[in-house]
């Protein structure tokens, strides 16, 4: 029997997005909130209070200042923070609390394409978190920021690949942590990830201490801060864009992988 | 030829390897006629949620084939979604949303344009009135209302089949009587409803016809009226006394008209083919056993489950 009746995918998907984005747009002050507090505190602290009290650290070349060194890197930790909070969060509860993600799962496309929805919509919820820490820690140091775009189309790359990475790392997690297990997420899973992400320092400075430099290959957050600091802060040291391209291109498409399975065994049994 | 009905389901089994290992369905056959309200009355864990889910897309069958409107619930999952109306167990409306919104997003969902998706919400809002809660967010609503959304979400897309999975548990008395006011002017409608329930009361009131499932398999399918012929039996009369047990049954169950006596922990149930003069027998017999009530009935749903599995449904 043929379906003569048949809804177009990409209009299905779109009425969800259209949701996603409503949704957004009604909670945008508390997602603002949560994506600032951390990194405004942050360069208040070390880039803003430290230098004015005498106090200060390098990591970086001599002559750049600590606060353009963490440009990237914190504007890495708010998308990634971002595609947490706007997509692991509210995932969790709905599958494993209140299960409204059913009215979804109950629309007639493939239920991944949801899964896929969400990563999508996470994406560009990261972007928007990027967007939204970049002016704080541009503007807040008291010490010069020196940001200039060499490539826009590395940008360009940087950002989406970035968006997607921390998409995809949303809805893995969103789709793996029970809700009563959101809590410990942060401390095992994001607090590791943001400290570790190379978000504080370039990559390349941690030559000294060769397991920790090995180490921190696992972490996707670490190809998202030095994609951004070649895109945004290119005289600083920084990986070779093939390995960061390559290395967020392989996390989305592991963490898609991970998360749309997930999500698929967890709605439909 | 099957599939001039609503929903066909045939020799469908499911099995969750657990551990422990559970046979949810063991070969369920059904057929639902297109604008009847069928119900699956059975206790709980019979299989009737998962007989939805499988009916509904979201749970994948062991074997056997389910086909809704002639389409294979597992080979065409979407076309499935795109014929049916659910309203889960558990209420699913968006909470980050507003009722109205909760309607519209529905239809965005299910492929209808921005005016479209306005409209009938609009109307919905009208129908389940809902207007003056339309703005507010779900969670403020009470259960019965909740529930109301959630019919009004589900056939927003104007499916052919609407699946109510326990539909009023949980709900107090008045606002189960509103919702069955509201599954009864659906049929006006032309939707054809399955509900499952554990309520004999809501399935004697609103369905055309009634499947009995316990343990995964269906006992009897009929109208209520022809189930509680089948019985045999006109009155049924439950006489509580001090010592019940074997002794009494032995002796009611001598008694004229007396078809069936079954052993409860305070007495024992009568079913007879008449009352005409019963009454007064079944009296003297149970005086020396410390006769303290007698209830007379006649038969429901509920001795129909009882007298297929010897349990009550609310074990």
């Amino acid at each position: 029997m043929t379906d003569t009746s048949r809804v177009s995918y990409a209009l299905v998907l779109w009425g969800m997005v259209l949701r996603d984005l409503r949704v957004l747009r009604r909670n945008f002050a508390p997602f603002v909130t949560r994506t600032v507090m951390n990194p405004l505190l942050f360069v208040f602290v070390f880039t803003y209070v430290f230098p004015r009290i005498g106090q200060s650290f390098q990591s970086g070349p001599v002559g750049v200042s600590y606060a353009t060194i963490v440009v990237p890197g914190l504007v890495a930790v708010g998308m990634v923070f971002t595609g947490i909070s706007a997509v692991a969060l509210p995932l969790s509860i709905e599958l494993g609390g209140t299960r409204e993600i059913e009215d979804r799962v109950l629309a007639p496309v493939p239920v991944p394409l949801v899964a896929i929805e969400k990563l999508l919509v996470g994406a560009v919820q990261g972007v928007i978190g990027g967007l939204v820490v970049f002016p704080l820690v541009y503007l807040v140091p008291a010490t010069p920021v020196a940001v200039h775009v060499a490539s826009w189309p590395l940008l360009f790359a940087v950002v989406t690949l970035a968006g997607l990475t921390a998409g995809s790392l949303g809805l893995a997690l969103g789709t793996i942590v029970r809700p009563a297990q959101i809590g410990l997420m942060f401390a095992v899973v994001v607090v590791p990830i943001t400290f570790l992400g190379c978000v504080y320092y370039p990559w390349a400075l941690l030559h000294p201490i060769p397991w920790l430099q090995t180490l921190v290959l696992i972490n996707p957050l670490v190809y998202m801060s030095e994609g951004l600091r070649a895109a945004l802060t290119p005289d600083l040291p920084h990986m070779h864009p093939a390995v960061f391209l390559g290395a967020l291109t392989l996390a989305t498409t592991i963490l898609g992988a991970i998360g749309v399975r997930a999500f698929v065994r967890r709605t439909l049994s | 030829m099957p599939d001039s009905a609503a929903l066909v389901i045939r020799g469908l089994t499911k099995s969750y390897p657990g551990p422990p290992p559970v046979d949810a369905l063991r070969g369920i056959d059904l057929e639902v006629r297109p604008g009847e309200i069928f119900a699956l009355l059975g206790p709980n864990g019979a299989g009737k949620t998962t007989t939805v889910g499988v009916s509904t897309t979201r749970v994948s069958p062991t074997s056997g084939t389910v086909r809704v409107q002639g389409f294979d619930v597992a080979r065409d999952p979407a076309a499935v979604k795109r014929r049916i109306g659910v309203v889960t167990q558990y209420n699913t409306l968006d909470r980050a949303c507003t009722v109205r919104e909760n309607l519209y997003y529905h239809c965005r969902y299910f492929g209808f344009s921005g005016a479209e998706a306005r409209r009938r919400a609009d109307e919905l809002l009208v129908q389940f009135r809902l207007a003056d809660r339309a703005e507010g967010m779900t969670v403020t609503l009470s259960g019965g209302l909740a529930q109301r959304v959630q019919v009004a979400r589900a056939i927003a897309h104007r499916p052919g089949m609407l699946f109510l999975d326990e539909p009023t548990a949980g709900l107090d008395p008045q606002s189960r009587l509103a919702l069955w006011e509201l599954v009864g002017a659906l049929r006006a409608e032309g939707i054809t409803v399955l509900l499952t329930t554990h309520y004999m009361e809501e399935a004697d009131r609103l369905s055309d016809r009634v499947a009995i499932i316990d343990h995964g398999k269906v006992l009897v399918t009929g109208t209520p009226a022809e189930l509680k012929r089948g019985i045999g039996a006109e009155t049924v009369m439950e006489i509580h006394v001090a010592k019940a047990g074997e002794e009494l049954r032995a002796v009611l169950a001598g008694l004229p008209s007396v078809r069936d006596v079954q052993v409860l922990p305070t007495g024992v149930r009568v079913l007879a083919q008449s009352r005409e003069g019963l009454l007064p027998r079944l009296v003297e017999a149970a005086l020396p056993f410390g006769l303290r009530d007698v209830a007379v009935h006649e038969p429901t749903l509920e001795t129909v489950f009882i007298q297929l599995t010897g349990r009550e449904l609310r074990d």
